[in-house]
């Protein structure tokens, strides 16, 4: 899994079949410590994150499909599967 | 899955034949601000896309679902059109 940040979502009619009443959600990535990548990616949302939420999101197709559809086999990538409250991390003082 | 600009189309005479019919399209990722990263890639299309069109595509074995029980060889395909540059909301 990978943390990010949701920045906004992205309305497309026309797509494939699977993703219908789903919402796609444009997300980060970002370090543990917050600080944004320049990895931009989509993600179905499975947990009703909103914008400025940090995020797990499980890049493994089984995972993703069936947290975001309910069902397994779909075209699906990357999913949101939790909302992050907290990361805390050793201090670093190498 | 990641947004992408379809920025032109693909001719193969010889291909797989499961390919045989399919769109290839040239696609370039877009980061959140709609700005180029990476190199373009070479996706097939499962919607119906065109050049010009704000599209996303999804990675991996995942990519050959929509076409489901034909075994297309594939790890990238365009499964879905963004309305407009517009529809993405930050």
């Amino acid at each position: 899994m990978i943390l990010a940040r949701v920045v906004g979502n992205i309305v497309a009619t026309k797509k494939n079949q699977r993703y219908e009443n789903a919402r796609v959600m444009l997300c980060q990535q970002i370090t543990p410590e917050g600080e944004e990548t320049s990895y931009t990616v989509l993600a179905l949302d499975a947990v009703d994150a909103g914008v400025g939420d940090t995020v797990l999101i499980v890049q493994e197709g089984w995972s993703a499909s069936t947290t975001a559809t309910g069902k397994a086999g779909a075209a699906i990538d990357s999913a949101i599967v939790g909302v992050v409250d907290r990361i805390d991390l050793l201090k670093s003082d190498r | 899955m990641q947004l992408a600009r379809v920025i032109g189309t693909v001719v193969a005479t010889i291909k797989n034949e499961a390919l045989e019919g399919r769109k290839l399209l040239v696609v370039q990722t877009l980061d959140k601000d709609l700005q180029s990263i990476g190199k373009p890639m070479v996706a097939i299309d499962s919607v119906g896309a065109g050049v010009g069109e704000l599209v996303f595509w999804c990675r991996g074995k995942e990519a050959s679902f929509p076409f489901k029980r034909e075994d297309i060889p594939t790890d990238c395909t365009i499964i879905g059109i963004v309305d407009s540059d517009a529809h993405v909301t930050r």
